[in-house]
């Protein structure tokens, strides 16, 4: 173990306990160690656990199983030096900007001279000089994230942490505080040591940080790590930042492939948990990839680009053409498979049905459902007892959201109608 | 199920002086009130002895009086609504009868509604000489004006804020008004009216127990039901009666929780406007079992065949011409202002009339008696206040906790505290303790829990993220509670507080005076005065009890709570 790292992660795990006796893994066996002046990104889709390892980290979650070590020492609860910037800012909406930033001085107990001394020096070094007597109903999205970080900077922490900070932000308010925060970073004016950044965003991976470690999802585990060796400051036309990025893409979507292929654990297959993606999304990629200029085979980060999509947009849908067989994605590419293409020819009607051949063949539940109404001499089914299935595999939750994925997959296909009043399946077309 | 922010009952306009048209309805209700009093005060003698059956305090006879009592408080329920479809879209549609009808509904609702028993019991007593059928109706008014105000208000906010798009595409289709207010306005407005219909029914079993046993001078009505039940319990000095009462109460606001508050707010749900999925719909397995049965969907299909075909009675909207809007013509205002200002010149007139034996140091130890109740009013919402406020604001950020406590809590609001005042009084007797300040906690027994259940709703829609900062810039203790817990419920506390604080004056009147077998225990102040009034029959002082206590009411509501429910609003709403 390095003792001169600011931060050392060490086998960090955290659960779950189901009803029932399993147990839900939300993150299991991370290890990350975070250096004197480096910018550190954790990298994944929502449901990756890089937020709960942050709030690990900051000690505001136990771990079940590890432990984090902060300059020396173990971080048993929230540790002074180590600060926070949250995704949707946090404010307190009846404190002033200045009041707000003051907060967490407040806590420390500092004279209240210092206090006000330091708060103000902090709102002038992140630009909202002026401001301080505003509320933050005055402010918009971009200055409200400012005093975010100003009140984390205040209390000059040794590491900051920072939760999709800029993931509220319209596109050009989050440019320009990345690059205004990578700036002040490079010059030496933040009296921070270290960063940990957790973003969904590759482009903002790559364009901020020094390292960065990916995670994969169900359990959450640290896939790779990656270290980006460009020059500051990064040009987003450079063709070596294009190609980490692209090999960002490649990495991530490498390792789902796998983990699609690898043959079902849980027995008729029923038990793979579903995200629910619209139709529509799904009927619209197979149009844009089948369309000029990608006929049929697109880049991802192209493709990412041209449509204005997060990662945590584009993901699912591209999963669901997989797992559908309409689409395949090798190395940073998603390619159409001859069914796709058929599908991005033909009319609704000629859609519903290679859609419905497609969810019978492949998607068990879909199957599943479709065979028990069509047993049943009412050909109706009540949609607890689809839950209740799938609670053997899987958490309450994500039961609900598969069930309600398969739901809106079986109504476009015409497969079965479900009725939310009733709460049931059935064969019927509604009176 | 998730709680949704109650609208606070009395309208939130932002003008803190009292415009002429306050002044006006003011003068409205008080003449109207005369009016009650003295036809009451005629008609009071030749009342002929009334033929009652006496009232049993065997327990087999809970049941039957439990479904009698309920009976009233669904009747009331739907003339309520029947007020309110008609008063708040009258209201709404017509701009120059909405200045009156509302600041009307602003004074209604600050009139004690156990004073309006007093005055309106003989008159409708009269209404059905020597049968308890007239008794039957004023209970039942009671009840009504304790829920219709609300429900008009909250009807009226939501036909005034209907979208655009939604008449838009109303017109567009030619509905023709009545189609209109059935297929737009009413299920818009569905949901804020049914939470407000089934909180004012909640607060409604108070004064159903206290409506149904009322002696106005030599007049004593008693209809069977647990109010008369706990009354005669009370007379008999039989507390295994009053324990089976309550015992009784308990499971008829359980049912009625279960089978109708719950199905009709979770059903009420699909009308919500904003149309994201939420995690937290209201869910009641009651709903579920109906809407699964086959009976009651066979039920309801010739109901919704003689609605749908009540839409093509009235002519439809002609298409192609757009309809004038019937602008106000200068005519019509005329004759309205001239019908209001002969009103108001007759309330004034019959006050004027009915003032004249009341002397003005009368007036002045009636304003000296209020000001009592008004400082033990006080001093009870505060200590309530600093007692459940962080009780409610600790159960709150415990969802788990919270899960079971707020129910109960909303349960409790509901049950009628008047059931609890017995077992109280008999341990004052017991004690021989000073009524001045026992009887006190009795005015807030019942109310004190919309203070818990509105912090505990509030300290639960804290963001998660809120919660995070401030632990993680470790803000503990004291500056915790001053910066981040306090502010954050405050919206939320200023609610259950106005709820409350209307409650407990209501209270007063059965609180300050209470009895326990013959012994009455006296708290001096205007509630024990108004209940004093009523039993001597005595309709001048009557009048003037309840006109003080409103006028109390009314200037607390408007130079404390609106103010603090403005700034509360202003600065602490949260997004």
């Amino acid at each position: 173990m390095d003792t001169n790292a600011l931060l050392h992660v060490d086998k960090i795990a955290r659960s779950f306990p189901r009803p029932g006796g399993s147990e839900l893994v939300v993150l299991d066996d991370v290890n990350l160690t975070l250096q004197d002046g480096e910018i550190v990104g954790l990298l994944g889709r929502s449901g990756s656990g890089k937020s709960t390892l942050l709030r690990i980290i900051s000690g505001l979650s136990p771990a079940t199983r590890g432990q984090v070590s902060y300059l020396g020492q173990t971080v048993e609860g929230p540790a002074n030096g180590i600060a926070m910037v949250f995704q949707s800012f946090a404010l307190f909406p009846w404190l002033t900007v200045l009041e707000n930033v003051q907060l967490g001085l407040e806590a420390l107990g500092l004279p209240q001279k210092e206090i006000r001394e330091r708060s103000l020096k902090a709102i002038d070094l992140i630009g909202l000089d002026g401001y301080e007597s505003a509320y933050p109903r005055e402010l918009s999205g971009g200055m409200r994230q400012r005093v975010g970080f100003a009140r984390a900077l205040v209390v000059h922490p040794n590491i900051l942490l920072m939760d999709e900070p800029f993931s509220a932000l319209d596109v050009l308010t989050a440019e320009n505080l990345r690059t205004d925060f990578l700036e002040l970073w490079h010059e030496g004016k933040l009296p921070i040591r270290g960063v940990i950044l957790v973003t969904h965003n590759i482009e903002e991976a790559v364009l901020m940080c020094d390292r960065v470690l990916l995670f994969s999802t169900n359990p959450g585990r640290i896939m790779s790590e990656i270290r980006i060796d460009l020059r500051q400051p990064r040009d987003r036309q450079d063709p070596a930042f294009m190609a980490m990025v692209d090999r960002l893409y490649a990495e991530m979507t490498a390792k789902r492939l796998e983990a699609a292929q690898r043959p079902g654990r849980f027995g008729a297959g029923i038990g793979t948990p579903l995200a629910p993606v619209s139709t529509s999304l799904i009927s619209g990629l197979i149009e844009a990839v089948a369309a000029t200029p990608y006929e049929g085979k697109a880049d991802l980060p192209d493709l990412t680009a041209d449509l204005q999509l997060e990662v945590d947009e584009l993901f699912p849908v591209a999963e669901a053409l997989q797992m559908l067989r309409l689409a395949e994605l090798e190395g940073g590419d998603i390619k159409l498979t001859h069914m796709g293409k058929l599908f991005a020819e033909k009319d609704t009607n000629g859609r519903k049905e290679i859609f419905s051949r497609a969810l019978v063949t492949h998607v068990a539940l879909a199957a599943h459902i479709r065979r028990i109404l069509d047993e049943r001499g009412s050909h109706k089914a009540p949609k607890s007892r689809f839950l209740d299935e799938l609670e053997d595999y899987m958490t309450a939750d994500a039961a609900e959201e598969t069930l309600r994925a398969v739901t809106g997959w079986g109504r476009f296909a015409e497969l079965f109608a479900y009725d939310d009043e009733t709460e049931m399946f059935s064969l019927e077309n509604p009176q | 199920m998730r709680y949704r922010l109650l609208l606070p009952q009395v309208s939130m306009s932002s003008r803190y002086l009292p415009s002429r048209w306050d002044m006006l309805a003011a003068l409205l209700v008080l003449g109207f009130i005369v009016l009650f009093a003295s036809t009451s005060q005629i008609l009071l003698e030749p009342l002929a002895k009334l033929e009652i059956t006496p009232i049993s305090l065997s327990p087999w006879a809970l049941p039957e009086y439990a479904i009698r009592t309920s009976l009233r408080m669904l009747i009331a329920l739907c003339a309520s609504l029947t007020f309110t479809f008609t008063y708040a879209t009258w209201a709404a549609k017509s701009p120059r009868a909405g200045s009156l009808l509302i600041p009307l509904l602003d004074i209604l609702q600050s009139v004690p509604i156990l004073g309006f028993i007093s005055i309106t019991v003989v008159f409708f007593l009269s209404l059905a000489p020597g049968k308890v059928f007239g008794a039957e109706l004023a209970a039942v008014f009671a009840i009504f004006t304790s829920q219709a105000w609300n429900m008009a208000f909250s009807f009226y906010q939501s036909l005034r804020t209907v979208p655009e798009e939604l008449s838009e595409a109303g017109k567009l289709f030619g509905l023709n008004a009545w189609a209109r207010f059935w297929r737009i306005d009413v299920p818009f407005g569905m949901p804020s009216l049914i939470w407000n219909m089934m909180m004012s029914m909640s607060g409604g079993w108070f004064f159903v127990v206290a409506a149904e046993a009322i002696s106005v001078g030599h007049t004593t009505v008693s209809l069977p039901g647990i109010g008369s039940y706990i009354a005669a319990a009370i007379a008999a000095r039989d507390m295994h009666a009053i324990g089976y009462a309550i015992l009784t109460m308990l499971i008829v606001i359980l049912i009625y929780d279960q089978l109708l508050f719950r199905p009709l707010v979770a059903w009420a749900d699909r009308f919500r406007f904003d149309q994201e999925d939420a995690e937290d719909r209201p869910e009641s397995w009651a709903l579920t079992m109906f809407r699964r049965s086959n009976l009651i969907g066979a039920l309801s299909v010739p109901l919704v065949r003689f609605i749908r075909w009540s839409y093509r009675l009235s002519p439809p909207a002609r298409l192609g011409k757009r309809s004038r809007q019937r602008a106000e013509g200068p005519l019509g205002n005329i004759l309205w202002y001239s019908i209001v200002v002969l009103l108001g010149l007759l309330a004034f007139w019959e006050t004027a009339r009915f003032v004249g034996p009341i002397s003005l140091s009368d007036i002045f130890r009636v304003l000296g008696l209020g000001l009592v109740t008004l400082i033990r009013v006080s001093v009870l919402i505060a200590v309530a206040s600093a007692i459940w406020t962080p009780v409610g604001v600790i159960v709150g950020m415990r969802p788990r906790l919270a899960r079971i406590v707020q129910p109960v809590a909303q349960f409790l609001a509901a049950f009628p505290a008047n059931l609890l005042f017995p077992v109280a009084v008999s341990v004052i007797v017991l004690f021989r303790l000073n009524p001045d300040i026992w009887l006190s906690p009795l005015m807030v027994l019942g109310t004190q829990w919309y203070i818990l259940f509105n912090v505990i709703a509030g300290a639960s829609l804290l963001p998660r993220e809120l919660r995070d900062a401030s632990t993680n810039f470790g803000v503990k203790g004291w500056l915790w509670w001053r910066k981040v817990a306090l502010p954050s419920i405050f919206p939320f506390y200023v609610t259950g507080a106005i709820t409350a604080s209307g409650g407990s004056w209501n209270a007063a009147i059965v609180a300050e005076v209470a009895s326990w077998g013959n012994r009455t225990l006296h708290a001096h102040g205007l509630g024990a005065y108004i209940a004093g009034a009523t039993a001597a029959g005595d309709f001048h002082r009557i009048v003037l009890g309840i006109a003080v206590m409103s006028f109390l009411v009314t200037i607390v509501n408007r130079a404390f709570w609106r103010p603090m429910y403005q700034y509360a609003e202003r600065k602490y709403r949260l997004g």
